[in-house]
């Protein structure tokens, strides 16, 4: 080929290509890999969101290989004789010694620390934040119901991977929290003692605990983490990623760009971001200094002892709830076992459910691509900013202490403000919201009907005057309308008609009515008192 | 006016020396003490037998010799005048700044507690920490400038000390800090502080507007005088429970956790998980949300 005086026209080789060339005589990729190449991705800057929470997860494998090279995962006592002169001298774990080695005697161990505990708490932190912009735009409906429960289970593991870790160096603060990990165990009632006894093979604190922990930590999580990953994003492929209404997007196409290069180069990009963005706050901001909290020892216990972030709003609960114990039928059942184990059972099993919950209850069973703004589906928004709330009066709460003495408020007053914030704010946060979108709904349909205000206000020969409108320019997305047109659906009043008895059925039905009931004031509804009359 | 503080500062100096001799001997009553002691036992014995007077002449000179040399530097006619001076001057500021709420003798009254007994220690500490006089009525006093000079304090401290007993001011020096044991001080202060001042020494919220305060801004000498004295909430950690030693130690620990950086970057006000929450929802999630509009922004262009 080119030996033979080459035409002009015809390029040389790249190295790039000739590498390319060679796998595919080989493995046969290239069809494969052009058609991934040529995939389409669509552009808005909240599919971004997702991504930080891969980056972290990539910072937080190439940290934490490094931190393996010298953590020791060991109960073993020892006398500390590093270079930290406050606790030379003084017993502990290998552990904990370790920590302090990675800390202070290890190069750059400490800033790869730091940016490892960093990562980890943006890693939950953008799983939380995409989750709410999957659930507000309504991305979980049908055929994408699998991805969010598959999101769901790496919210959970996520958490379990973030205390774990937290509970690895086995200072005063992770014995604390191990301490009151235990004790939910205890608490379940029947099975509570075996399960404090299997998993700290004996009396808390155990003494091989740490090394089943680092398995847990570095291996068993880490590996269903990235599997799940895997998955998360193989259907995400396969499904195409929705896109939000606008020109020229349907329910059967993707209107963004594609793999390579601008989407490759765009999320490379984005990555290195997300890394300067950890390993500024690792450079930059302390966290977790394991050598002021001191070694592990059940019977000290500090002050304001707080968990990371994500398991806050679980200490908010225990802080909340009044000591009610249960005691008969030969069992005690602890107050600590309501706020720590059936409270978030309960949360993450609705969190679940979700996507299944309201296509039963809106009787809405079609397939969706397009996504909706949160005003278009009135009663999911209110939902999840009840949620939210509920969410946020359990996490302030859990710091309610620090948060006391920073603002000098009495303790006393932050728990009953927690306790009766948690019953009534939840529902004015529903209220609100809900009054919100539909305002934002009545707003839309009347610059639909009227046209946008200019400023312009001319008197009229009888002497009134009037603002002038100009017609919205761009016209409506080629898709039908979504809000009203969902929630009309005839399936939708229709729901429980047939099929259930009794009482299930009319409970049946009353939700449904819930779910549907912006419809009831109709299309034109919210719309037309305010649109109706007033120009 | 000049009558009346000689009067009433000798009034209650009397019983409380009487109450207090097995514990903690004032130490202007004691020397008055041993002379009459000794001038007693002299007395008769001369009288009686020759041969044992010599013996008890001997003994009561050396027994008075070495008490005269172990509490000399109290027991000196100037000083005696001095910290008596000190009292008088001591109770002129009780009175004005005081007595109001703990009463004109010190005995407490409904808004205040009674000060007798409580000592010195505990003046110092309270003055000197600015909590004491009180700004306002409030669950607990606060830490603020100390209104007294350290003359004012300390006459204060001594007037407070004549009505009867209490912890004397520790002496902390800068030698005995350097030289204690800081890892010893640090597993004691986890034991005995943490519970409530945070293992960081940042302090924390008790019930109903109570808390056990910061410990950044106290002093050596403050610290001591808490454990010895336990203000309000704090129970009193006396030399049964800590040692001086063990006491030394522990405010070694505490100087060495305010004065020195930890390593790390900008330590949040090292009050653990709760601010490192808040950073990462602020700078971290906050910061990338913005890179993400940033970044999609750019791409309409």
């Amino acid at each position: 080929m080119t030996t033979a005086s080459p035409p002009e026209f015809v390029k040389r080789p790249t190295p790039v290509r000739k590498a390319n060339r060679a796998i595919d005589e080989r493995f046969g990729t290239q069809a494969g890999l052009r058609r991934n190449l040529n995939k389409v991705f669509p552009d808005h800057w909240s599919f971004m969101i997702g991504e930080i929470a891969l980056y972290s997860f990539i910072v937080l494998l190439l940290t934490g290989i490094y931190l393996t090279l010298f953590f020791d995962p060991s109960n073993t006592e020892v006398i500390y004789h590093g270079s930290y002169v406050p606790l030379k001298g003084v017993e502990m774990s290998r552990a904990y010694a370790s920590t302090l080695d990675i800390s202070f005697d290890t190069r750059a161990g400490l800033v790869f620390r730091q940016i490892h505990h960093w990562a980890a708490l943006i890693f939950v932190a953008s799983i939380v934040v995409h989750l709410f912009r999957v659930f507000f735009t309504g991305a979980y409906r049908k055929p994408r119901e699998v991805n969010w429960l598959i999101g769901v289970g790496l919210l959970i593991l996520a958490i379990l991977e973030g205390f774990a870790g937290y509970s690895l160096p086995d200072d005063l603060l992770s014995g604390t929290g191990l301490r009151i990990a235990a004790s939910i165990a205890q608490s379940i009632p029947i099975i509570g003692t075996w399960a404090s006894f299997l998993v700290f093979n004996g009396e808390f604190p155990g003494d091989n605990f740490l090394p089943r922990l680092y398995v847990i930590h570095i291996l068993l999580v880490p590996g269903v983490l990235l599997a799940l990953i895997g998955a998360h994003m193989g259907i995400l492929w396969h499904q195409k990623h929705t896109d939000f209404p606008g020109p020229g997007k349907t329910e059967h196409n993707v209107v963004g760009h594609r793999v390579f290069p601008v989407f490759a180069v765009k999320s490379g990009g984005f990555f290195m971001m997300v890394f300067a963005m950890l390993a500024l706050l690792g450079g930059l901001a302390q966290i977790n200094p394991i050598w002021l909290f001191g070694p592990y020892d059940p019977s000290n216990v500090s002050a304001a002892s707080q968990p990371d972030w994500y398991i806050g709003f679980l200490d908010g609960s225990t802080r909340l709830m009044p000591p009610w114990e249960f005691r008969g039928l030969g069992h005690t059942i602890p107050a600590v076992f309501w706020p720590t184990a059936v409270l978030p059972g309960i949360l993450f099993t609705l969190l679940a459910l979700y996507p299944f919950l309201e296509a039963r209850f809106t009787g809405d069973t079609k397939s969706y691509n397009l996504l909706q703004r949160p005003r278009e589906a009135p009663t999911r928004t209110a939902l999840g900013a009840m949620s939210i709330s509920f969410y946020l009066v359990l996490w302030i709460s859990g710091g309610n202490d620090v948060i006391a003495k920073t603002f000098s408020i009495s303790l006393n007053a932050m728990t009953w403000s927690g306790r009766i914030g948690l019953i009534i704010v939840p529902p004015i946060a529903y209220a609100i919201t809900k009054k919100i979108c539909l305002s934002l709904q009545a707003k839309d349909a009347e610059v639909d009907h009227h046209g946008i205000e200019t400023g312009i206000i001319r008197q009229l020969p009888s002497g009134e005057f009037v603002e002038d409108h100009r017609p919205k320019p761009s016209p409506v997305p080629d898709h039908p309308q979504v809000p009203n047109d969902r929630f009309a659906l005839p399936s939708a009043n229709g729901h429980g008609n047939g099929e259930g008895k009794g009482l299930a059925r009319r409970a049946g039905k009353a939700v449904s009515g819930f779910f549907v009931e912006e419809k009831e004031t109709g299309p034109g509804g919210p719309s037309t008192p305010v649109g109706g009359g007033k120009h | 006016m000049t009558e009346t503080p000689d009067t009433p500062s000798d009034m209650p100096s009397d019983p409380p020396s009487e109450t207090s001799s097995d514990s903690a001997p004032s130490k202007v009553a004691t020397p008055v003490a041993t002379t009459k002691r000794s001038a007693r036992k002299r007395g008769p014995s001369a009288r009686r037998r020759r041969r044992s007077s010599a013996l008890v002449l001997v003994f009561g000179l050396l027994a008075t010799g070495v008490l005269w040399t172990m509490l000399a530097p109290t027991g000196n006619a100037a000083q005696t005048a001095d910290a008596n001076e000190a009292v008088r001057q001591g109770r002129a500021l009780y009175l004005q700044g005081c007595s109001s709420c703990h009463g004109l003798v010190g005995g407490g009254s409904p808004s205040g507690p009674s000060l007798v007994g409580v000592g010195a220690a505990a003046v110092d500490f309270q003055v000197s920490s600015g909590r004491m006089p009180l700004a306002a009525p409030a669950a607990q006093a606060d830490r603020k400038p100390p209104i007294y000079s350290a003359t004012q304090i300390d006459q204060l401290a001594a007037y407070v000390a004549s009505l009867g007993g209490g912890p004397e001011v520790p002496k902390v020096t800068d030698k005995d800090l350097s030289e204690a044991d800081l890892a010893q001080g640090g597993e004691l202060f986890r034991a005995n502080c943490a519970s409530c001042h945070t293992a960081t020494g940042q302090g924390a919220p008790l019930t109903y507007g109570k808390f056990a305060p910061s410990l950044s801004e106290a002093t050596p000498k403050q610290v001591v005088e808490a454990m010895r004295t336990g203000p309000e909430s704090m129970p009193v950690f006396g030399d049964r429970q800590l040692s001086d030693e063990d006491a030394v130690a522990v405010t070694a620990y505490i100087k060495h956790m305010n004065e020195t950086t930890s390593p790390g970057g900008f330590s949040l006000g090292k009050y653990g998980p709760v601010p490192e929450g808040l950073l990462a929802m602020l700078v971290g999630i906050g910061g990338l949300l913005a890179v993400c509009l940033w970044i999609g922004a750019r791409q309409k262009v």
